[in-house]
């Protein structure tokens, strides 16, 4: 469904990705492991276009989505397209009410029954949104961000949800339930290209993982045989 | 107090711009007066009634003031603020010279409709209808605003731009088409705040939009830059304390564009963010 092939990221001068190649099928949680400053938020933010056009930067090799080549077309259309990224620290809209935000969400989309559905479904999945409908963006808490966020890219009706540190700065019990919220939304149909630096959790719900260090894939494998993995281990579950 | 919903509607297109590009847009008061002459043409060459003339003028106003950002600010959206900063001042020089070219420097006498011609009385107060006009054409066309920003999607991606450029492309939004947007509603309200300025004080000039355009900004500042019912509520201020000076300090009249900016500075010095500017954090 997306393949990357060696795709390398220079920002003015420094090297944050060197020949970087990845695939995610359809169907699949996929996982891209790694420390902080390995390069995984400029491997996503490359796919979701995000890098080109910023001062300095140079980008090359090749991304395709659903074969075709997304790696030099505008932000919003690959968003079109139905690659749909979850920012790390959620970026929900601080003065925009839970509604506008997954209004926004949905910018694209005719506000039909279909949508209006979205919206219930997002609620039964998230049920604090729910109450917390006419509030502010920026009156939410960490975690409720982070429940907008997901409940925001799923109203863009996404293909793949690349999902960029998720779990970070939550409390643990929030994190069980992102990751049980992830593991719904894949199993209702949509592919997931998840970017943890919990390797331990995201590992367990993935169907495959790549373990990034400083700009390279080092690893890869099915997520159960890199939960295995001494080296994974010993690197990032010690 | 129809100076004031005056500037107010001058200082919107001032203050949804810097909103969403952080830019303020110079050229924005010689945007106003191109109007005035695209409205004065339209009456005077073209012998169109006053409101279908005023209605093109601000359709054209609203093209040019997208073409303006299209030509002379897309281009730059990735540079540093201050050459969009430097660019608008160059572009406001450009429009001013353009129109001292193409009109001529001679004032020309702005048609008055017969409308806004009677003085009304209400008890002791004498009141041009003009200014009461003003008044509701102004409150008309806020409503528009409002519904506008808080009530149709192009007007929620605008407020989401305020606070976060980089994260609406990813919901699918193409900034640009929202920027021209923002851009054409602006200026085709300065239309509106020019045309309505040019039958009140009816005469036209290249160089008109200056002091107009400057005092918008001055109630843009006020009200809390970035806030459009701060805008409306800065120029109300603005306008009124304008005549009120006037009104009980005749002899210091000759300092009401003084008082303008003595205004801007106070505001500067005590209260940075203006009336309703939110204080950011950061």
């Amino acid at each position: 469904m997306l393949v990357v092939e060696n795709l390398s990221v220079n920002y003015g001068g420094v090297r944050a990705l060197r020949g970087v190649s990845l695939k995610v099928d359809q169907g699949q949680i996929c996982t891209l492991i790694g420390s902080n400053g390995a390069g995984k938020s400029t491997t996503v933010r490359a796919i979701s276009g995000q890098i080109k056009g910023m001062g300095g930067s140079i980008i090359s090799g090749c991304i395709t989505f659903e074969d075709q080549a997304i790696t030099t077309i505008p932000v919003h259309h690959i968003a079109r397209l139905g690659v749909v990224q979850v920012p790390e620290g959620r970026r929900v809209f601080p003065n925009l009410t839970v509604r506008e935000n997954l209004f926004m969400g949905g910018y694209n989309r005719s506000r039909d029954s279909g949508f209006a559905s979205d919206i219930e479904h997002i609620f039964s999945l998230f049920p604090r949104l729910k109450e917390r409908y006419n509030q502010l963006g920026g009156t939410l808490s960490g975690g409720e961000r982070q429940m907008l966020a997901i409940g925001r890219a799923i109203m863009a009706k996404p293909k793949l949800i690349m999902m960029d540190e998720p779990s970070l700065g939550l409390a643990p019990n929030v994190v069980d339930e992102v990751f049980d919220i992830i593991q719904d939304i894949n199993s209702a149909g949509t592919t997931i290209l998840l970017i943890e630096q919990n390797a331990m959790a995201a590992l367990s719900v993935s169907d495959y993982g790549y373990v990034l260090e400083t700009g390279e894939i080092r690893m890869e494998g099915p997520g159960k045989e890199l939960l295995d993995d001494e080296r994974v281990i010993n690197a990032y579950l010690g | 107090m129809s100076l004031g919903t005056l500037y107010g509607l001058i200082a919107i297109g001032y203050t949804m711009v810097y909103g969403i590009l952080r830019l303020i847009n110079f050229a924005h008061a010689d945007v106003m007066m191109m109007s005035t002459y695209f409205a004065f043409f339209g009456i005077s060459m073209f012998a169109l009634p006053w409101w279908v003339a005023a209605i093109i003028a601000m359709i054209l106003t609203a093209l040019l003031g997208i073409m303006i950002d299209q030509g002379a600010y897309r281009p730059l959206r990735r540079a540093p603020r201050i050459s969009a900063l430097i660019t608008a001042i160059g572009v406001s020089f450009l429009l001013e010279n353009l129109g001292l070219v193409i009109f001529g420097s001679r004032p020309r006498a702005f048609f008055r409709p017969e409308i806004f011609r009677p003085v009304w009385q209400f008890g002791e107060i004498h009141v041009l209808s003009l200014s009461v006009y003003t008044i509701c054409i102004t409150a008309v066309l806020l409503v528009f605003v409002y519904i506008i920003i808080y009530r149709t999607r192009i007007g929620m991606a605008m407020r989401a731009i305020s606070r976060d450029m980089q994260t609406v492309p990813l919901m699918g939004v193409d900034l640009n088409r929202v920027i021209a947007f923002t851009f054409g509603m602006g200026s085709a309200l300065a239309a509106a705040g020019g045309i309505l300025w040019a039958m009140k004080y009816p005469q036209i000039e290249p160089l008109m939009g200056i002091f107009p355009g400057l005092k918008a900004f001055v109630a843009a500042v006020l009200g809390g830059i970035g806030n459009v019912f701060g805008a409306v509520i800065g120029g109300f201020i603005l306008g009124v304390t304008e005549i009120l000076l006037v009104a009980f300090f005749p002899e210091f009249s000759g300092y009401r564009d003084a008082l303008a900016f003595l205004l801007l500075i106070l505001v500067l010095l005590f209260r940075p963010t203006g009336i309703m500017g939110e204080v950011l954090p950061e």
